[in-house]
C-alpha cells in the first residue's frame, strides 16, 4: 500500500485491502511521509459550554467547526474490529443529512421532512426511544424544497434542542421531556422560503437562515433568543445597508466590498428584492473575537446576463457580531455568480503558522474549487488553492481578492458550453470537512463533477412555458465522481486522496487517534488512517450515506461512532425522489451523473452505531 | 383587483373528488351514494392533477378554463373528474403524473419531454400588455421605447432558465429598467402569477410582457382598460414566443392519448368557445 497516496477506485480494491488487513501486516506501524504537525486549537474554540468531550452538542462538534474528537479508544490498529452496536430506523425515506447529537447519555436525531426529533436512551441496552417530538410541518413545504426535503441537524444549548422545520419554524424542545418550549415562525413557504440548515447557538442566541434561492427569495440570517424564541435581529443578504445590518463598524478588506448600499447598487433596479443569497449552510463562532462567520448562497432568480453587477452580498462570507448582528467584514467568493456556486460551506477556525507568523485564520473549502485561507480578523485572503479540477476560473487575484472567471465557460441560452468544471454542486457542496489539530490536516469529502450546457429545452411552471439550457453532469477527469482527501492548509497542497465512485456527499469526522470517518452514496461507512489515507475498515449500511458521522463516549465508558444512512439530497434525488434515470436533465442535470445509483442503493433512513467488541 | 383574503395552505397535495371518489373494490355500503342507480359497475374516473390557485388555468373552485375543458372531456368519456391538487412548480409532473396520482395534466407544451402529449388544443403567444388610456401599445422587442420604459416581465427561478421574453430583453441589452415578476409569486395570494398584470394596471410598469392566457384573462378583470398585443418576432434563434399546448399523459398510455385526441377533435368548437370566454389569445398557423 502506498504510504502517502492512496487511490482506491473500486470497492473491490477496498475489499482486497481489508482482506490484507486480516493478516499481521496491518498491525505494523503506519509509515507516512505526510508531515505531522501539532496545531494548537485557539482558546475557547472547542466550545466553552462543553466540559465533556465525550458528548456531541452541535453538528460541527464545536464553535471552530473542526469535527475533531479527543476520544482515542478506536485506533488505526483496532478500527478493523468495529462492529454494529445497535441501530434505529427513522421511518423516513428521504435524504438524511443530519448529525446525531449526544448529550447527557441521550442521543437526539432530527429527520428530513416531517422533521421528527427522536430521543434515544443510551443508558439502556439497544438505546430505546425516550420520546419523539413531531412538529408536523405543512406538507406544502415539500413543494418549495429545491433539492430533497433534507435537514442538516439540531443543536443543544442550555437544556434545549433547537432545530428548523422545512416549513420555516425554529423550535426549542426540552431535552429531558421532549416538550416544546417555543416555536417561532421565521419564514414563509408561500414566498418560496424553506429551512434545511442546522442552527448554531451563541451567547443565548439561536442563529438560523433560509433556503430558496431557486424560488426568488431574499436570503437572511436571524437570531432568536434561546429562552423565549423572540427574534433579536435579522440580517438580509441583499438590499440597503440598514437591512443588511451594515454600519460604521463594517470594514471589508477589499475595495470591491466597500461603499454604501452595495446590496442595492450591484443589482439592476429592485432585483435585490428577489435576489437570493440564502443562508442554508454552516456558521462558526470565535468567542475571543466575538465574531460569527457564515456564507451566503447564490444570487437568483435571474440568469447572470440579467443581473449585471457583483450581486452583493451573495456567494460570500460575513463576519458579524452575534450580540446585535452588525457586520464587521465581508468577502465575496464568487462575485456575480455564473455557475450556481452557493457560498455556504463550512469554515473551520484555526490558528496557523503562515509566513513565520501565527495567524488567526478560517479555512474554507469552497464550491468554486478553491481552499481559501482567510485572516478571520480582517477577511484578507492569505491563499486560495485549487483542490479540484477547475475550468470555470483561472485563480484568485490576491491583490483584489477577486475570482478570475474564464469567460469561455459561462453558459447562456442557446450557447453550447462543454466541460464546465466544477459542475453546479461545486467541487464541494454542503458536506462538511473535518480538521485534526493532531495532523494539521483538513479531511475533505468532495465531488469530481463537470457539466455540459447543451440544447435548449422547453418547460412549464404555473401554466407558463419557459426555456432553459439542458444541463448534464458527469464525472470529471479520472472518471470517479467523488474524492475523500487530506489537505495541508499551510503548504496549500493535497497530502493524500481516495477516489470514490460516487460524489462523497457525507460529512467527515476525525479523532485524536488519527482515525477519519466518512460514508459513500452506495452505503459504505469507512474508517481510514488520517495520516496516510489507507483504508482501515468499512461497513455496508442499508442505504446510501449523506449524513454526518459523530463519535461519543457511552455511559459504559466506551467510544462509539454513529452515522445516519438514508440516501437522497440533491445528489441522491434520483433514488429518494424516484426520478427517471433516463431523464438526464432531472435534478437540474445531476441525474445524468447518477443514473446508476438506483442499481446500487435504495432509500430508507437508519441510524447505525458502531463500537469495538 | 382581487381579494387577497383567501389563504391557501396549499402548494399542496390534496385530493378532492368532484363527483365522488369511486373506490373500485370493497367498501360497498360507503359507496352507496356514489354509484348511480341502475349501473352495475362504477363510472369511469378521469383523474386530473391541477394547481388549486392559478387562474385562468385552474383553481380548487373549478373556475379555470382547464377545469371546464376537463369536465367537457370527462362527459364525453362518461366519466367523473377527480382532482389531485398540487401547485404547478418544479417537480409538479414528477409528484403528480409520474407518481401515478392522476392520468392527465390539462396543460403542457406540446413538445414537452416530461410526458406524452396529445395533439395541441390551442396555440398562444407571449404578449405585450399596456394601459389603453396611456396609448403605449407596443408590438416588437425592437421598439426603442422599451429601453426607456419600466418593463415588467415574467421570470423563473431555475438556473439558466427563463421565460422567452426575459431572454429576448437580455439579448438586446435591455436590463437596467426591467422588473421581474416571478411565476412562483406569493402563494398565499390568489393566482400568484397575475401580479404582473396588476402592476400594468396600477402603473407600476409601463408595459408588461406575459404569457397570453394569463394576460388575456386578467386584462378583462382589471379596473382600467388594458391592451394586449402579440410579441414579434414569433421566434428568434432557439427562442420561441409561441407555444402549442396539449394535454399531458404518462408515457406508454397510447390508448388514452388516442381517446383524448378524438374527443379534442370532436369537441373543437366547444373548446374554442371556452377559450373565447376566458379571453385566451390564440395564434393561427
Amino acid at each position: 500500500m502506498q504510504p502517502s497516496k492512496s487511490h482506491i477506485a473500486k470497492n473491490i480494491a477496498v475489499v482486497l485491502a481489508l482482506f490484507a488487513c486480516a493478516s499481521a501486516s496491518c498491525s505494523r506501524p503506519i509509515q507516512s511521509n505526510a508531515e505531522v504537525r501539532e496545531v494548537r486549537l485557539p482558546s475557547g474554540l472547542s466550545g466553552s459550554n462543553e466540559p465533556d468531550d465525550g458528548q456531541w452538542l452541535m453538528p460541527a462538534k464545536n464553535y471552530s467547526s473542526n469535527r475533531f474528537s479527543s476520544l482515542d479508544q478506536i485506533t488505526v490498529d483496532n478500527a478493523r474490529d468495529l462492529k454494529v452496536a445497535w441501530t434505529f430506523s427513522t421511518g423516513i425515506n428521504r435524504g438524511h443529512e443530519a448529525a446525531p447529537l449526544v448529550v447527557n447519555n441521550t442521543m437526539y436525531i432530527v429527520t428530513p421532512y416531517p422533521n421528527i426529533l427522536y430521543a434515544l436512551d443510551l443508558t439502556k441496552p439497544g438505546a430505546p426511544m425516550k420520546w419523539k417530538y413531531e412538529p408536523k410541518p405543512s406538507s406544502a413545504a415539500q413543494g418549495v424544497a429545491c433539492c430533497d426535503v433534507v435537514n442538516r441537524g439540531a443543536a443543544f444549548y442550555d437544556g434545549k434542542i433547537f432545530y428548523n422545520t422545512l416549513d420555516d419554524h425554529t423550535v426549542a424542545v426540552d431535552a429531558q421531556s421532549g416538550k416544546e418550549v417555543w416555536n417561532t415562525q421565521v419564514g414563509d413557504i408561500n414566498q418560496g422560503e424553506s429551512m434545511t440548515m442546522a442552527p448554531l447557538v451563541v451567547k443565548d442566541k439561536v442563529l438560523v437562515g433560509n433556503s430558496g434561492g431557486e424560488f426568488g427569495v431574499r436570503g437572511w440570517l436571524t437570531a432568536l433568543d434561546a429562552s423565549s424564541g423572540k427574534i433579536a435581529w435579522k440580517a438580509y443578504s441583499t438590499g440597503p445597508d440598514v437591512d443588511c445590518l451594515i454600519g460604521s463598524n463594517f470594514k471589508p478588506f477589499y475595495e470591491a466590498d466597500q461603499g454604501k448600499d452595495l446590496g442595492v447598487t450591484t443589482w439592476p433596479p429592485d432585483a435585490w428584492k428577489i435576489g437570493g443569497g440564502g443562508v442554508w449552510g454552516w456558521i462558526s463562532y470565535d468567542p475571543e473575537l466575538n465574531l460569527i462567520y457564515y456564507g451566503t448562497a447564490n444570487p437568483g432568480p435571474w440568469n447572470p446576463d440579467q443581473r449585471p453587477g457583483d450581486n452583493k452580498w451573495t456567494c460570500g462570507i460575513f463576519a458579524r457580531n452575534p450580540d446585535n448582528g452588525e457586520a464587521l467584514w465581508f468577502y465575496q467568493w464568487s462575485p456575480h455568480d455564473l455557475h450556481d456556486y452557493d457560498g455556504v460551506n463550512e469554515q473551520i477556525l484555526i490558528d496557523l503558522p503562515i509566513a513565520g507568523h501565527t495567524r488567526k485564520v478560517l479555512v474554507r473549502p469552497e464550491r468554486n474549487g478553491y481552499v481559501y485561507v482567510l485572516d478571520r480578523t480582517s477577511g484578507e485572503v492569505l491563499s486560495a488553492t485549487p483542490f479540484a479540477y477547475i475550468t470555470t476560473s483561472k485563480g484568485v487575484d490576491l491583490k483584489t481578492g477577486r475570482l478570475i472567471y474564464n469567460p469561455e465557460k459561462s453558459a447562456s441560452l442557446g450557447k453550447v458550453v462543454r466541460e464546465i468544471c466544477p459542475a453546479s454542486p461545486g467541487a464541494k457542496d454542503w458536506q462538511p470537512s473535518a480538521f485534526s489539530p493532531k495532523t494539521g490536516l483538513l479531511y475533505l469529502p468532495h465531488n469530481n463533477l463537470c457539466q455540459d450546457a447543451e440544447s435548449v429545452e422547453a418547460n412549464y411552471i404555473a401554466g407558463t412555458p419557459y426555456v432553459g439550457m439542458n444541463v448534464k453532469m458527469y464525472a470529471g477527469p479520472g472518471g470517479n465522481r467523488g474524492v475523500f482527501s487530506a489537505w495541508d492548509p499551510v503548504a496549500a497542497k493535497e497530502v493524500w486522496s481516495i477516489k470514490e465512485d460516487y460524489p462523497v456527499w457525507s460529512g467527515a469526522l476525525v479523532t485524536t487517534a488519527n482515525v477519519a470517518f466518512y460514508g459513500t452514496m452506495d452505503g459504505w461507512f469507512k474508517a481510514v488512517n488520517a495520516v496516510a489515507g489507507e483504508p482501515l475498515w468499512q461497513f455496508k449500511c442499508g442505504s446510501g450515506i449523506i449524513g454526518q458521522p459523530i463519535t461519543y463516549r457511552g455511559p459504559d465508558g466506551k467510544q462509539y461512532v454513529a452515522i445516519l444512512s438514508g440516501v437522497g439530497g440533491w445528489s441522491g434525488a434520483i433514488v429518494a425522489g424516484n426520478l427517471d434515470p433516463r431523464d438526464g436533465g432531472g435534478a437540474l442535470g445531476f441525474n445524468n451523473a447518477m443514473s446508476d445509483l438506483p442499481k446500487n442503493t435504495v432509500k430508507g433512513g437508519m441510524l447505525y452505531v458502531f463500537a469495538l467488541p | 383587483m382581487y381579494s387577497h383574503s383567501l389563504k391557501f395552505s396549499a402548494l399542496q397535495s390534496r385530493r378532492v373528488p368532484v363527483a365522488c371518489i369511486l373506490l373500485l373494490f370493497g367498501f360497498g355500503p360507503l359507496l352507496a351514494g356514489c354509484i348511480r342507480q341502475g349501473h352495475a359497475s362504477p363510472r369511469r374516473v378521469l383523474r386530473v392533477c391541477s394547481d388549486p390557485n392559478n387562474l385562468p388555468f385552474s383553481n380548487s373552485r373549478l373556475e379555470g378554463f382547464e377545469n371546464r375543458i376537463a369536465e367537457l372531456i370527462a362527459r364525453e368519456m362518461n366519466a367523473d373528474v377527480e382532482y389531485t391538487w398540487w401547485a404547478q412548480r418544479r417537480g409538479f409532473i414528477r409528484n403528480t403524473l409520474k407518481s401515478g396520482d392522476c392520468d392527465v395534466v390539462m396543460g403542457l407544451p406540446s413538445d414537452s419531454e416530461m410526458a406524452l402529449t396529445t395533439a395541441p388544443y390551442y396555440r398562444s403567444t407571449y404578449v405585450f400588455v399596456t394601459r389603453k388610456d396611456r396609448g403605449l401599445l407596443v408590438t416588437s422587442f425592437d421598439d426603442p421605447r422599451l429601453r426607456k420604459w419600466r418593463v415588467g416581465v415574467q421570470i423563473v427561478g431555475d438556473d439558466l432558465a427563463n421565460t422567452p421574453p426575459a431572454h429576448a430583453l437580455t439579448n438586446r441589452g435591455i436590463v437596467g429598467s426591467v422588473i421581474g415578476y416571478t411565476l412562483y409569486g406569493d402563494y398565499s395570494k390568489e393566482n400568484p402569477p397575475a401580479r404582473i398584470i396588476d402592476a400594468v394596471a396600477a402603473g407600476d410598469v409601463d408595459v408588461g410582457i406575459a404569457w397570453g392566457p394569463l394576460a388575456g384573462y386578467f386584462a378583462r378583470h382589471e379596473p382600467v382598460q388594458l391592451e394586449i398585443a402579440p410579441v414579434s418576432p414569433r421566434s428568434e434563434g432557439s427562442l420561441p414566443f409561441v407555444f402549442d399546448i396539449s394535454i399531458g399523459i404518462r408515457r406508454g398510455e397510447g390508448a388514452l392519448k388516442q381517446e383524448l385526441e378524438s374527443i379534442l377533435e370532436r369537441k373543437r368548437s366547444d373548446i374554442e368557445a371556452i377559450l373565447d370566454e376566458y379571453g385566451i389569445p390564440r395564434v393561427k398557423g
